[in-house]
């Protein structure tokens, strides 16, 4: 699309501001083409609202057949019927308490993207188009339930350990706390590490195509233990770049969080105990 | 598995210096740009150069200590970031962001530091909370090194009593609990490497344990030196817990370098009042575990801190320290039955040190201690290497060395019994050791019973033990030793004779079975410590001497003669005709005439019979002759028939100057003047011809076997004796003959054939003067002298 729009220069400059640009937080997105930029952070029910401004490239006018705004995929509003424009028109938009129930989400083999998306509609000479991204999360209070995750597991006569993270649900600035007890230990371990992995699944039934990776790996343990040795564990959450648990977003994928417990033996065979976790997002202020 | 194990751990550690160099390099330069991103970053890295597995402890704790200098300057840097408003709470999550666990913990630690500096939260959290992280490091060096450096951070912030960090809530024992878990895991971190690599390293690995011990020591180290750690609380904590770690972990090395940190680091006094906690601790060790050594440096530390001060006294008696250690001792040498001989000496020689220290007046612990000794020696048979024959020795000096008083040696029952362990040339070194115990401090061995015991004692020097090769042994060694017997018999006295009678006769006993080599060495001190009583007999009163059982000289004189003549078998002929000659001056004294005969015949007949040397038969017919001129005793008869054997002997001498002299000498037998009935001026003048005929005759002889004249000395020494009885006053002496001999002396002088002689002619010039001098008196002998013509 840029050739084209470098082949034919754009009659006009679309932009598009929202009403508290300069207050609402802006956070980081990745784009396509791999470059960060910062958006606004919208939640659920939010209104979202702000001008758009049309300012034809000097001393040309822009015959339109009507100018509209959509929140893709959802929701559109006519800014203007057919006309002409011969100079900066501004058009102001609102989308009131919008809901926005999915998060903006970047994975591997799935995008959630909210976007703003300006169109003057013209005859043969094409549409103007112009988008802006916008991120939605969403906070949730703490759940009511959060039970720690104990149990214990083992090959027999080789090793047994009994590990407990003192939760099973972690907000997303969290910190597992846990520890590792090592009933019986056989073989010579070299060291054990806690994974955090996410796995993305996409599609449904025979279609779906799960994507996992790892998005941290923190050593717990150096060396060898004797049996009754306790590890403890204590992991920030906040230096990785994780996001909620998304369950069957609108029938189109899902994204789950594991804590992934292996441990190493001196030949390097891996010994691993996979555990779901469930990540939220707390609200800033609490 | 390693080949070229030495050159690759050098090579493996230069690479992991030029590692921590480079990221300290980008490190410092962070930290000067204050950058504390980049700051954690290379710290992070640098630090990974000590996850290394291929260092032995020494190469290990080299790399450790460039990693440690470097973390001060992060440490400086975490400070000044707080001074500059970086949260430290937020600075202590942040290093905790690190994957890899060990510069990860590094880093907490030298946070942690900081973070208790800064007081926001109490110093027992954040030690509790570096204590408990550290657990993720289980490999044992790595773990150590950690461990160590999180101690050295804290040392000096541990919330001790009267130490900043002591804060409101927080007590000692918080410092005292993270120093102990901080210890109880460096241990079982140290004990574990015991037990990893392969069975073929396991003497490198003990070497390299060893290396790493003073780690974990220092634990205990920083434990004595909590203030707020008081009795109680050693006694109900520090203690209990420390011993429960070093019990259970059935380590050899831990326990044996544990036990002895713990007797070394911690007060005397503490020492004394856990006693029994302490002692408990010993029969539960492993049974490989040194125990003797340690138990040992326990009863030293103890001695010493007894000696140190006579206040400290009290505090032993009141927790019975002696029955304490005495009993386990015993279990520990109970528990561990194939413990060496050498241990249990040791054991005992320890404690018998203490003993001696703290209970000096319980003779009757002492002797327990031998006793128990000998219960341990016994079915051993002797001593067969060297170091425990040196620690019995050891042992059975403390009590000379400290009472400096054989006497209480003497009565402990059990010192003799444990002195039966020794092979003889132990023996006889410890018999030397208790004599010169005895020289040293002049102890009186003041009846027999006790010389008894001392003879029983010393008897590897008084006589040849069973299997005692007599080529081993150094004529001068020997020498030395039975001289030392010899002044040990001297000084033996008592001033009841009939006790030093007793003694005597057990002397005589001991020495009479010492072999004909002893002696000449015994037998002489022995006689005269025996006529040394006679005398003190002699000076008594008559009446006392008289009873019945008393001791009597005769009886003694009876005594002599056995002795004596025990010296026939050696033959020591002229050392027994001395002694001889002795007694009978002796018996002189005590005006026993058939004794004295006896005596004299005695040494008589060993003249005759044994002393056949020429050299010796002078000096002995000289002694005949002096002895026997001074003997009163002696009736006509008897004297004529001894003074006649003596002119005899003298006479039949080899040498005519010899017999010369011999006969001349012989003159004074004739002439005694306290004795009215000797005074025979007749055969004085006898002998004197006699001796001038016999000069003549070696003249006439030196003239003809040499060509020359000899000496005149001989008619010069006739000259004087008779100017001595001329003065004396024997008639038969004239002026004419004084007068004929100084002419005979003069003609002979200046005679052709005369040699000069200069010492004759001084000699002559002097008796001249003599006369001339007498002459000048005036008065009797003036007038005597004045009919001389000079």
């Amino acid at each position: 699309m840029n050739y084209i729009l470098g082949a034919f220069k754009p009659a006009c400059h679309i932009s598009i501001t929202f009403s508290d640009g300069k207050s609402r937080k802006q956070v980081p997105l990745k784009k396509e083409n791999g470059q960060t930029v910062m958006v606004p952070l919208f939640q659920s029910q939010e209104n979202i609202s702000g001008k758009i401004s049309i300012e034809p490239v000097s001393g040309k006018k822009v015959e339109h057949n009507g100018i509209k705004v959509e929140l893709l995929g959802q929701i559109v509003r006519e800014l203007d019927v057919p006309g002409e424009i011969y100079e900066r028109k501004t058009y102001p938009f609102e989308f009131s308490t919008v809901e926005m129930p999915y998060e903006t989400y970047n994975g591997v083999n799935v995008r959630l993207r909210y976007i703003l998306k300006v169109t003057i509609s013209r005859g043969y000479a094409g549409s103007i188009v112009e988008y802006q991204d916008f991120v939605v999360r969403n906070y949730g209070p703490p759940p009511s339930i959060n039970n720690s995750i104990k149990m214990e597991v083992g090959i027999e006569d080789c090793l047994h350990i009994e590990f407990e993270y003192n939760k099973s649900k972690y907000h997303l600035k969290d910190v597992i706390i846990g520890k590792i007890y090592f009933l019986l230990v056989r073989i010579k371990i070299k060291n054990m590490d806690l994974e955090i992995r996410r796995r993305e699944s996409t599609g449904s039934g025979a279609n779906t195509h799960v994507e996992t990776e790892t998005l941290a790996k923190f050593e717990l343990m150096d060396g060898a233990p004797v049996r009754g040795e306790s590890i403890p564990i204590r992991l920030f959450l906040s230096p990785y770049e994780l996001t909620p648990t998304y369950r069957n977003i609108n029938n189109k994928f899902s994204v789950k969080y594991y804590l992934n417990l292996v441990l190493v033996d001196e030949e390097d065979r891996r010994y691993f105990k996979q555990q779901e976790i469930t990540m939220f997002r707390l609200g800033e202020t609490s | 598995m390693h080949h070229n194990g030495v050159e690759d751990e050098e090579k493996w550690l230069a690479a992991g210096i030029t590692g921590l160099q480079q990221n300290a390099f980008y490190m410092h330069r962070a930290l000067d740009s204050s950058n504390l991103k980049d700051a954690l970053k290379y710290s992070a890295q640098m630090l990974s150069e000590l996850r290394t597995s291929r260092l032995s402890p020494q190469k290990y704790y080299e790399l450790y200590m460039r990693a440690f200098d470097e973390l001060r300057k992060l440490e400086i840097f975490f400070k000044e970031e707080t001074k500059r408003g970086c949260s430290i709470v937020e600075l202590y999550e942040l290093v905790q962001h690190a994957g890899n666990i060990l510069p990860r913990l590094y880093l907490l630690c030298t946070v942690g530091s900081v973070y208790i500096k800064s007081k926001e939260a109490p110093a027992k959290d954040i030690l509790k909370d570096l204590v408990e992280m550290c657990r993720g490091i289980q490999h044992p060096l790595r773990g150590l090194f950690l461990r160590s450096y999180l101690s050295q951070v804290s040392r000096d912030k541990l919330p001790d009593l009267g130490s900043e960090y002591e804060g409101d809530a927080e007590t000692v024992s918080d410092a005292v609990e993270f120093v102990l878990q901080n210890f109880t895991e460096m241990n079982k971190l140290w004990v574990r490497m015991q037990h990893q690599g392969p069975a073929r390293e396991k003497e490198k690995r003990e070497k390299e344990r060893s290396e790493l011990r003073d780690l974990v020591g220092k634990n205990l180290h920083v434990l004595s030196q909590i203030e707020g750690v008081d009795l109680d609380m050693y006694r109900e904590t520090v203690l209990t817990r420390v011993l429960e770690q070093v019990v259970n972990c059935k380590d050899e090395i831990a326990q044996c370098y544990l036990m002895d940190c713990i007797i070394q680091v911690f007060p005397d006094e503490y020492h004394l009042q856990t006693l029994e906690t302490l002692l408990g601790a010993f029969p539960q060790l492993q049974p490989s575990v040194d125990i003797k050594t340690v138990l040992s440096r326990l009863m030293d530390r103890l001695s010493n801190y007894a000696a140190s001060s006579a206040e400290v006294l009290p505090e032993f008696f009141q927790v019975e320290a002696f029955a304490k250690l005495s009993n386990a001792i015993g279990k520990v040498i109970e528990a561990q039955d194939d413990m060496p001989v050498i241990g249990v000496v040791t054991l005992y020689s320890s404690l018998l040190t203490f003993t001696l220290q703290v209970h000096p007046d319980r003779l009757d612990f002492v002797d327990q201690i031998l006793g128990a000794c000998v219960t341990k020696l016994s079915g051993k048979g002797k001593l067969e290497d060297s170091k425990s024959r040196k620690q019995v020795v050891a042992l059975l000096s403390a009590p000379l060395q400290k009472y400096n008083d054989i006497d209480i040696a003497l009565k402990l029952s059990n010192y003799p019994h444990v002195m039966e362990y020794l092979d003889n040339g132990t023996k006889k070194e410890m018999a030397s050791v208790i004599i010169q115990s005895i020289m040293k401090n002049k102890t009186l061995i003041s009846n027999s019973e006790k010389v008894e015991a001392l003879f029983e004692l010393i008897k590897g020097l008084i006589k040849d033990l069973e299997g005692n090769l007599q080529s081993e042994l150094d004529e001068e060694d020997f020498h030395e030793e039975q001289n030392s017997v010899a002044r040990l018999i001297q000084m033996l006295h008592n001033d009841d004779p009939e006790e030093m009678l007793k003694i005597i006769c057990t002397v005589k006993k001991h020495i009479l079975a010492g072999g004909p080599k002893r002696l000449p060495f015994t037998v002489p001190p022995l006689i005269f410590n025996a006529l040394k009583l006679i005398r003190r007999l002699q000076n008594r009163d008559e009446n006392v001497a008289e009873e019945d059982t008393a001791a009597t000289p005769k009886k003694i004189f009876q005594i002599l003669n056995q002795i004596i003549e025990a010296l026939s078998s050696v033959p020591v002929p002229e050392v027994a005709m001395r002694l001889y000659l002795q007694c009978a001056e002796a018996a002189d004294d005590s005006d026993l005439e058939p004794v004295a005969y006896e005596f004299f015949t005695q040494a008589y007949l060993l003249y005759e019979e044994e002393i056949s040397d020429s050299k010796a038969q002078v000096t002995a017919i000289h002694l005949i002759i002096g002895t026997l001129q001074r003997m009163h005793v002696f009736g006509v008869e008897n004297r004529d028939t001894l003074t006649h054997k003596a002119t005899g002997y003298s006479a039949k001498l080899l040498k005519k100057p010899d017999q010369c002299r011999a006969v001349y000498a012989c003159s004074h037998l004739f002439w005694v003047d306290d004795q009215d009935s000797i005074k025979d001026g007749e055969r004085v003048l006898l002998c004197l011809k006699r001796a001038l005929r016999i000069a003549n005759a070696a003249q006439q002889m030196a003239n003809a076997t040499r060509g020359s004249g000899g000496s005149v000395a001989l008619f010069i020494e006739i000259l004087n004796k008779y100017l001595y009885f001329f003065e004396k006053g024997v008639t038969q002496i004239t002026v004419a003959s004084v007068q004929s001999l100084i002419e005979l002396i003069t003609n002979e002088m200046q005679g052709e054939n005369a040699t000069p002689d200069p010492t004759a002619d001084a000699f002559f010039a002097s008796t001249l003067r003599f006369i001339q001098f007498q002459k000048d008196k005036g008065g009797a002998v003036g007038e005597k002298y004045e009919a001389i013509k000079v």
